[in-house]
């Protein structure tokens, strides 16, 4: 098997998934939840299943009060309602005018956030990412210093990272599409999923990483691009046993673990795939052409 | 690094008897255990969280961490009042934000807001020289009014004139407050009394302003606006509002459990019906059963008995991870479990198991270049140890930075996330290496 030298099929196939992604994040970006915008959020449980009636009364009452209305979702008995921020009296007296109309409806869910925690989250949120990516390159260009010429153990650090940045933007880029067509929110469950997705990420590299490592410690740098390719391969069935072994777990939860985590799980699957492919295809690959780049432009000033 | 895998391995035996008593349900003949419990959060058990922010603007500097650390005494004594069990109060400081955190457990959300209760901020105000009689004629009149004397409750303008005089009198002087009825007319009233240096401040209000009204204010709602008949120097006073007994025993509860320092704004609220959260805890627990056995069979397919061996550490790394959260319990850096916290649990599960994938592929490997079984084992698990050490290593740095820059559910996930990969690492390499080293020795 050849990875290395179809590696431009490789990135091109990322591109195909990546552009997209990209798009929809300039057009649209992301459909965030009031962790991040502030408002309120309410979930209200009927006795029988939602029927569109249910719905519009609950869209009157909260335009009766004033208070606007960001969307509303139903699902079986449940109706899931985004809206400005309100207080707890607003909150109450909603509840008070529904229970008129219906005996044996119930609140199971009700949450404010103010604009300030909102606008804190997305920064910690940023902060966090950047700050684990660099402490990141710095852990792996120390732990390979020891690579022989001509590998550079700063470039395994970069190359991870650029491998990281794609599994975010896959998954970013497909939750702008979700969110502009199915109303999927970002909430703060997505950043802890986005942040899994780099640890898993990277931990993925690494293993790859770690086997060329360790090849070139024992066949020399001089075919690098060969000690790379056999590498890959070395590890691949690794690779595709432990993402098998994850992806299935995450199906349980996909399918057990109700509604409130599902998306944190999609986002999570699809994170895990794109990781253990950039890891084979794009990470090591992508060391290879830095290599070759790097000794074209050293031989083209001896010439 | 040869050790004895006797040793290991009655180490490991050991332990796990520990973890499985700890694990028992606490009801039953094992009693020793009861005191151990998994603390759920709020998206399991149901309840309320507020976060609140402390209004600093009519502080120093100096005095503000003081202030919300009296705020939280507060809001402890008033929960603890209301007989809340397990309930968390946390102050935060952000930048110049000052907050409390508070977390009310099987508590909803208007139950809370009373338990919290409002900021009644008694206050006393006098005339001054400068005062003139305030006589809202007009629309005009009243927006000039506004616009000079913003700086003053308009329900204290109505009843004193322009610029009152806030007295240094206030919540804290009050000693205890209690609840009475008015010997003549049979209404409830509120009835202070002052500490020493209350009553000294009140003698002093009170003769100063003989023949003139005094307003009481609580929360910048003027709630009685009596004439001084005569200098009162015994250091009680009562209010006499026309409450409800209801109101009245309210009003001095709020005043009694210690007026709040200083007002508090709502940043955040989040109410969830206990219903809901003994749902998702249901659903997530079975996901995670689920997702054990689907590992156990998957591992058991692809390594047969090497499999097996990795499943049986899988086990003792649930039963380990367990135990630490409860035993977390009993510390005061108890581990609370919510719905993220368990998403990271599931995760780190699958961690744990690809470091028995990188060593069973590795020792593949060796046997394929026709090394003995035995060879194969220990080869496998040295060469595996640098990938796993450094991917470990990495996802620890991820989830310290999570905790770092998290708040409340995110740190949940990357506490139990750490906790996971480390108690993966031992599951992974010294329980699965010390099994196969004292079971298979052909």
């Amino acid at each position: 098997m050849d990875i290395i030298g179809r590696k431009n099929w490789y990135f091109g196939l990322s591109l195909l998934v990546l552009i997209p992604g990209i798009i929809a994040i300039l057009l649209w970006g992301l459909n965030l939840s009031i962790d991040f915008t502030g408002g309120s959020r309410l979930t209200v449980a009927f006795k029988d299943n939602v029927t569109k009636n249910n719905v519009e009364l609950v869209d009157k009452t909260f335009k009766a009060q004033q208070i606007k209305v960001a969307s509303i979702e139903k699902s079986n008995k449940l109706i899931f309602i985004r809206t400005s921020p309100m207080d707890q009296n607003q909150n109450n007296k909603f509840m008070n005018e529904l229970s008129k109309e219906f005996s044996d409806v119930k609140e199971q869910e009700f949450e404010t956030i103010g604009p300030v925690i909102g606008q804190e989250t997305t920064l910690n949120a940023l902060k966090a990412v950047g700050i684990a990516s660099i402490l990141i390159i710095l852990y792996i260009t120390w732990s390979f210093r020891g690579v022989p010429k001509p590998a550079s153990s700063f470039r395994f650090g970069i190359c991870a990272i650029i491998a990281l940045i794609h599994d975010v933007l896959v998954v970013v880029g497909v939750f702008a599409i979700l969110g502009h067509f199915f109303n999927v929110e970002a909430d703060s469950l997505f950043i802890t999923a986005i942040l899994t997705v780099i640890g898993f990420s990277v931990h993925d590299t690494i293993v790859v990483f770690d086997r060329i490592r360790e090849n070139l410690k024992k066949m020399g740098g001089a075919n690098f691009s060969k000690t790379v390719n056999e590498s890959i391969i070395q590890t691949i069935g690794r690779s595709l046993n432990t993402s098998l072994t994850v992806i299935l777990v995450l199906i349980a939860l996909l399918l057990f673990g109700g509604e409130s985590i599902r998306w944190f799980v999609v986002a999570l699957l699809i994170g895990i795939i794109s990781g253990t492919y950039s890891s084979i295809f794009n990470a090591s690959p992508l060391l290879v052409l830095w290599q070759e780049l790097s000794s074209r432009r050293h031989s083209g000033k001896r010439a | 690094m040869k050790k004895s895998p006797r040793f290991l391995l009655w180490l490991i035996i050991l332990l796990t008897i520990f973890a499985v008593l700890i694990n028992l349900p606490s009801k039953g003949p094992l009693s020793f255990t009861k005191h151990l419990s998994f603390k759920k959060g709020l998206d399991l058990a149901g309840g309320t969280s507020l976060t609140l922010k402390a209004d600093m603007k009519n502080l120093g500097q100096a005095q503000r961490s003081k202030a919300l650390e009296a705020v939280k005494t507060v809001i402890e004594r008033r929960t603890n009042y209301f007989g809340v069990s397990e309930p968390v109060v946390q102050t935060a400081v952000s930048g110049n934000d000052y907050r409390v955190i508070v977390e009310l457990p099987g508590v909803n959300i208007n139950q809370a807001k009373d338990i919290i209760g409002t900021t009644a901020q008694l206050s006393f105000w006098e005339q001054t020289a400068t005062s003139s009689s305030v006589l809202i004629k007009s629309a005009e009149a009243f927006q000039a009014l506004v616009a000079t004397q913003s700086a003053y409750p308009i329900s204290v303008l109505q009843v004193l004139g322009t610029y009152p005089n806030k007295t240094s009198l206030g919540g804290p002087d009050l000693k205890e407050t209690s609840v009475g009825f008015d010997s003549q007319s049979g209404k409830p009233q509120v009835q202070l009394k002052f500490t020493s240096v209350g009553a000294k401040k009140f003698a002093d209000i009170t003769t100063r302003n003989v023949g003139k009204i005094v307003a009481i204010s609580l929360d910048d709602q003027v709630i009685e606006a009596p004439r001084v008949n005569q200098a009162i120097l015994t250091g009680d006073a009562v209010i006499t509002g026309g409450f409800t007994t209801k109101d009245a025993n309210e009003m001095s509860r709020s005043l009694n459990a210690g007026a709040l320092p200083v007002p508090l704004l709502y940043l955040q609220q989040h109410g969830i019906d206990a219903t809901l959260g003994s749902e998702s805890l249901l659903k997530s627990l079975f996901a995670g059963a689920l997702g054990i056995v689907i590992i156990i069979i998957f591992m058991t397919v692809l390594y047969g008995r090497l499999g097996i061996v990795a499943s049986v550490a899988l086990v003792l790394y649930t039963l380990f991870v367990l135990s630490i959260f409860k035993l977390s319990s009993i510390t005061p850096y108890g581990i609370t479990l919510t719905l993220s916290g368990i998403a990271g649990f599931i995760l780190s599960i699958g961690m744990a198991v690809d470091a028995n994938i990188l060593i069973f592929e590795r020792m593949k490997e060796e046997r394929r270049l026709g090394r003995s079984w035995h060879d194969s084992l220990e080869l496998g698990f040295s060469r595996a140890w640098t990938s796993i050490r450094d991917s470990n290593v990495s996802t620890l740095i991820t989830s310290f930075v999570l905790y770092q820059y998290g708040t409340g559910s995110v740190r949940g996930f990357a506490l139990t996330l750490a906790i996971g990969v480390l108690i993966s690492m031992f599951s992974a390499i010294i329980v699965t290496r010390t099994f196969l080293r004292v079971f298979f020795r052909n």
